[in-house]
């Protein structure tokens, strides 16, 4: 098994006319994911990568049976997108785009989860479970199948980190990268969560940065809760407090997010940090 | 988006939230009529001016313009003082403490209000700060402010002028896309008016869009950093010497991360993010260059960037602009080779890690090979 994406994921695209749309159906079909519809508003009959593209989601769901979407939508239609996909009955919603409004998440966020909805990011790299399926943008080839859970609020570091661990015969059961922005729709703790309870989950990989206390929460819960082995790694060690670093997310104010914490709070819960993101993997190899 | 306390006022006042009179001057001798007795006030994006002196009292016009020349040109924690606001001075009975911002772990605005205003709300007792929850699905219930008043402890009076601040504070917090609303103090004054003392508004840079009318106000960046802002480029000077540039925030961070276990200070943060544009990453080199960072470390894991469109990029900008920095790179994922092929051509110097690019960076800037 993996976490939040298996083979029976039926996947339609929104947004799947744009180049992002088109070039990630490509690569999620290789990944063995099943697309199986792509919506465009106003592109209904047309076929991208043999995919039939439809004007609303519902369409998706009565004729092709989708369960999940992925949404390769410009930030000011994303919360437009989503409530279209919540309620044309989808469970698992997942957002690439980032630079969304956060007032937008703070409306769509708690209404999806109010439906039974889950949603992953925004501003993410969506979720890969190796050999199930893939639903999002990192680079196929750095996966390897395996029994390891990647939670992740960047994008590349995580490529990054994964290609380390695969290299290292770390394989993943599934990588989610919850995204960078203050507020997402599954956070580092329910991510958690999830992975304690796989049963193919044997150990996780937690990848934090700088803002919020997220990390804190999780290893708040780690101490509580979490009986497998965890190793992590906080980016912005040497970030100046203030300054937003790339991600809405990753800014230190009032003193509070900064890595320090973070690490300490990893520490106490007994999870060793990496110094570099490659060492990840020689963490692993210690557990 | 940051505001300066006169522009965060103004927009106050649109949403009807009661501020003081006031008048802006950038020159003492702009200073004609401001109402007496007032407070000359530094607009500064940074907090602690009062401390810093950047908040002064005057009873007079000839004493305001002494003092506002004063402050005018002052250094406040790195800021230079351009511009006073002069402000009637309000009979202060009592200060409140009034902010709304989000909770990241309940995705939900938070309210949170205090009798203890004047002071930084980090030093209130956390027993002290009344704080609420508003599911933004729903907004704000009447019973939110009724418990607020309750532990305020207010005169009926005030307590109905509070309340309509609050209302309205959260009108302006929604519909402006605020990531902080902040007035402390609150004054309550002698003649039982209720004021925003102080006015501090950040607005999402992500919805920038939605509110085109505050384009251009001075914003908290380099002219640098500015001058990347409009071209859309992420880009922040930091004060270390070498140039870091990468894909993606957090790879970004990483690589500065690793210089300094190395021994070595990022200057500048330049995230390329999701770009595949040749042309875009010559534009970002180009500012780069014109921080004159001592080495250059271009750190790339292609996915949608490809390596290969940065390197020809990073060449480009480079040969166009003649620059001699010595680069070196770590290249992996897609058009990895072609990539590493365009950057041994301008004579860069390969790692095949960060640690190790990290620690050739450093070695190069110190006059190594």
């Amino acid at each position: 098994m993996a976490v939040l994406l298996t083979k029976k994921a039926r996947v339609v695209v929104q947004g799947i006319t744009g180049h992002q749309g088109q070039f990630h159906t490509r690569a999620m079909r290789d990944f063995g994911t099943k697309v199986v519809a792509g919506v465009t508003p106003g592109k209904a009959g047309s076929k991208i990568e043999g995919v039939p593209v439809f004007d609303r989601v519902r369409d998706a769901v009565l004729k092709r049976k989708a369960n999940a979407s992925i949404l390769f939508v410009p930030a000011p239609y994303v919360k437009d997108a989503a409530v279209e996909a919540i309620e044309a009955g989808v469970k698992l919603v997942v957002i690439i785009t980032e630079r969304i409004p956060f007032h937008d998440c703070l409306d769509f966020i708690p209404y999806a989860r109010s439906k039974g909805v889950t949603v992953i990011g925004p501003n993410c790299p969506g979720i890969a479970s190796p050999g199930q399926g893939k639903m999002g943008i990192i680079p196929n080839l750095i996966f390897k199948e395996g029994d390891t859970g990647v939670i992740s609020r960047s994008g590349t570091l995580t490529y990054e980190i994964v290609y380390a661990m695969s290299q290292a015969g770390f394989g993943q059961s599934t990588c989610v990268g919850i995204g960078g922005d203050p507020i997402n729709g599954t956070n580092m703790v329910e991510a958690l969560t999830l992975f304690q309870k796989d049963r193919k989950t044997r150990r996780i990989v937690l990848v934090g940065e700088i803002g919020g206390t997220a990390e804190e929460e999780a290893a708040d819960f780690i101490k509580k809760r979490v009986t497998k082995p965890v190793v992590a790694y906080v980016a912005g060690r040497t970030a100046p407090p203030g300054k937003r670093m790339g991600h809405a997310g990753a800014i230190i104010q009032g003193g509070r997010g900064t890595a320090e914490s973070k690490t300490k709070a990893f520490a106490d819960a007994g999870v060793p940090v990496a110094q570099y993101p490659g060492e990840v993997a020689t963490l692993l190899a210690a557990t | 988006m940051k505001f300066l306390e006169h522009k965060a006022k103004e927009i106050f006042a649109r949403y009807e939230i009661p501020v003081p009179r006031g008048v802006l001057a950038s020159r003492p001798e702009d200073v004609v009529d401001p109402p007496l007795p007032c407070m000359v006030k530094a607009q500064v994006l940074v907090g602690g001016r009062g401390k810093a002196g950047g908040i002064r009292p005057a009873e007079t016009l000839e004493e305001t313009r002494e003092v506002a020349a004063q402050i005018l040109g002052m250094d406040i924690h790195g800021y230079r003082v351009k511009q006073v606001y002069l402000e009637e001075r309000l009979h202060i009975r009592k200060e409140l403490y009034l902010g709304l911002t989000i909770d990241r772990s309940a995705r939900e605005p938070l309210l949170m209000a205090t009798a203890m205003g004047g002071i930084d709300v980090e030093e209130v007792p956390r027993e002290d700060l009344l704080m609420e929850h508003i599911p933004a699905m729903v907004g704000l219930q009447p019973y939110v402010v009724r418990s607020l008043l309750r532990g305020l402890a207010l005169d009926r009076d005030i307590g109905e002028q509070v309340a309509a601040v609050v209302r309205r504070a959260y009108d302006l917090f929604r519909k402006e896309d605020a990531e902080l609303v902040e007035i402390n103090p609150l004054v309550v004054t002698d003649e039982g008016h209720v004021v925003a003392g102080d006015a501090k508004l950040v607005v999402d840079d992500n919805a920038e869009y939605r509110h085109p009318e505050y384009a251009g106000l001075d914003q908290d960046r380099t002219p640098l950093e500015q001058e990347a802002h409009d071209k859309g480029i992420v880009f922040i000077q930091l004060d270390g010497d070498i140039g870091v540039i990468a894909n993606g925030a957090g790879l970004t961070m990483a690589t500065l991360d690793a210089l300094n276990l190395k021994g070595g200070r990022g200057g500048v943060f330049l995230d390329l993010g999701g770009t595949d544009d040749p042309e875009k990453v010559k534009q970002a080199f180009e500012l780069l260059i014109k921080a004159h960072p001592s080495v250059i470390l271009v750190n790339i894991f292609g996915g949608i960037t490809k390596a290969d469109t940065v390197a020809t990029g990073v060449k480009q900008a480079l040969e166009e602009m003649h620059a001699t920095i010595p680069v070196v790179a770590r290249i992996k994922g897609v058009n990895e080779a072609a990539a590493k092929e365009i950057l041994r051509s301008i004579g860069s110097q390969a790692a095949e890690t960060i640690e190790d690019a990290a620690e050739l960076a450093v070695k190069l800037k110190s006059g190594g090979p």
